[in-house]
């Protein structure tokens, strides 16, 4: 029996079935590990891995409960994800007094908006409808505020944390509601791919920069991160990406380089968003010496915030769908 | 559940979702004993931000203190303040014959546990204001109550002064180590000691 015998409904749900499958065996594994005894330094490594697995069960749920959901259950998921991760990022910026009628529209106003036009599939409002219309919206509601200290300062981060907490994530429920000629109900599919090359790269990329060792491309942002690290990181995740090419209406190389693009984008993002944690003097968005008790979602979704939207105006654009 | 109940239920859901409403218990376990927590006071989101921060069993038995003349005027405030957060009303206005502390002291004879907000005033500045008396006489008269120190950071950009509405930022209330007694300390240093204790507990990072 070969797969593309397979109806829709059973294919998708075999894809599931192999996530919860791996995702069961890590985690055994790393319980019968947890059971050893073993040095700091690994143990360190050990714990670390054991609260990627456990964000990576999290992801697993989400993606899987708004599949089962359909569009309104994976509008309303991503929407709460976008809204916890824009609270954690909102909280570590400075914000003035006169910044509080543009946050309450970005949260209240912003968000919602910007779901529902993904829910409602009117995907060329979705691409511009924060770019341009809540660009321009924002610092007008910032100067009728009154406030001229760093008004440049103040609304380029309630701009930012719009692009990348509410406009890059709501193109993950927008890729499961994208359809293709021929390829109905598969956008999970798509939601897949994107998602499991991302990790590749970011994954790859993060290995080969501390074996190498070479030079950190940007020394005072990540001590770890080189382009040739980087560069390997994508070439595996443009691998994986055209070997998954039959879960996707792509052609192996189309598929190919779209997970590059995919990849590369995702890595970037998690490099920019090490520099605005730099900025905000923390070492992780969900360091316990903040003072805001954040869960460290904004580190989770950075390369899925940044891959989305470039993944989903190529996809878009290229097959004119 | 009456009413009340699932308002309460509702009101503390939206706190956590706007705050997070983070208790961190640094020098004490949440538990059941009878207490009085004493906090800065910026906002009026602060009482509910506590409330929402305590395990819900100790919610029902930690009360916060409100202005009668305030928090009565409108059958709306009285319900909620009345049947939710069962307040304790005071009144601002000073009588001769009768003593401001009189209900706080009723409500800890009864074996509640009280909020209090010694600085009397909410305060922007950053650095809580002189404490007032009340939190020393209280301390005096119930030897046998715990004084926890608490310090509730982030809540003045949530909801600035003259606001209404909230903005989702996360929030935290750090809860201290009981506050020690000390034979023969004079009312001045035992509340510059309480407010050092408050002062302290604030996260070093800005």
């Amino acid at each position: 029996m070969s797969l593309r015998s397979l109806s829709v409904g059973e294919q998708v749900a075999l894809l599931f079935v192999i996530v919860f499958g791996v995702l069961f065996a890590a985690t055994i594994a790393w319980t019968l590990l947890s059971l050893r005894d073993m040095p700091d330094d690994s143990k360190a490594r050990h714990e670390r891995f054991g609260r990627d697995l456990r964000a990576v069960w999290i992801g697993a749920v989400l993606f899987w409960l708004s599949w089962m959901s359909g569009a309104i259950g994976a509008v309303l998921l991503f929407g709460i994800v976008s809204f916890l991760a824009l609270r954690e990022f909102i909280t570590l910026m400075h914000t003035r007094r006169g910044d509080h009628r543009g946050l309450l529209i970005a949260f209240f106003v912003v968000l919602p908006i910007q779901f529902a036009i993904a829910g409602g599939r009117w995907f060329d409002l979705l691409n511009v409808f924060i770019p341009v219309y809540v660009f321009l919206a924002i610092p007008v509601i910032s100067a009728l505020a009154g406030d001229p200290q760093r008004f440049l300062e103040r609304n380029a981060k309630i701009q930012w944390g719009i692009m990348v907490c509410v406009y890059g994530l709501s193109h993950a429920p927008a890729l499961l509601l994208l359809e293709f000629a021929g390829y109905d109900g598969r956008g999970a599919f798509l939601l897949f791919f994107l998602v499991v090359v991302c990790a590749c790269a970011q994954f790859v990329q993060e290995g080969m920069s501390r074996r190498f060792r070479g030079m950190p491309a940007a020394r005072h942002i990540d001590r770890s991160f080189s382009a040739r690290g980087w560069i390997i990181g994508v070439a595996v995740a443009g691998i994986v990406g055209a070997a998954l090419y039959w879960i996707t209406p792509f052609k192996p190389f189309q598929a190919f380089v779209l997970a590059v693009v995919a990849g590369g984008a995702g890595t970037l993002g998690e490099l920019v968003m090490r520099a605005l944690k730099r900025d905000a003097g923390v070492a992780s968005w969900g360091n316990a010496r903040a003072l805001t008790g954040a869960v460290g979602l904004l580190d989770r979704i950075a390369p899925l915030a940044f891959a989305a939207p470039i993944f989903f105006h190529l996809t878009r654009w290229y097959f004119r769908v | 559940m009456t009413r009340a109940d699932a308002f309460g239920f509702l009101l503390a859901f939206v706190a956590r979702l706007i705050t997070g409403a983070q208790g961190h218990w640094k020098g004490c376990p949440p538990k059941a004993e009878q207490r009085i927590y004493f906090a800065n006071h910026q906002s009026h989101f602060d009482w509910v931000l506590i409330w929402a921060a305590l395990p819900h069993e100790l919610r029902a038995s930690t009360r916060p203190i409100a202005a009668r003349d305030y928090w009565t005027a409108t059958p709306l405030k009285h319900w909620i303040t009345r049947e939710v957060f069962h307040a304790v009303y005071v009144s601002r206005q000073r009588t001769d014959d009768q003593d401001p502390l009189e209900p706080l002291i009723e409500a800890l004879g009864n074996g509640d546990s009280l909020v209090i907000f010694p600085e009397g005033t909410r305060s922007n500045k950053g650095e809580p204001q002189p404490f007032k008396s009340g939190l020393y006489h209280l301390a005096q008269q119930f030897p046998q109550v715990q004084l926890i120190p608490a310090w509730i950071d982030n809540v003045q950009r949530v909801m600035p002064k003259g606001e209404v509405v909230p903005v989702p930022i996360l929030c935290t209330v750090t809860f201290g180590a009981p506050l020690a007694r000390v034979d023969g300390e004079d009312k001045g240093a035992f509340l510059e000691r309480a407010r050092e204790a408050v002062v302290a507990l604030r996260p070093s990072s800005t």
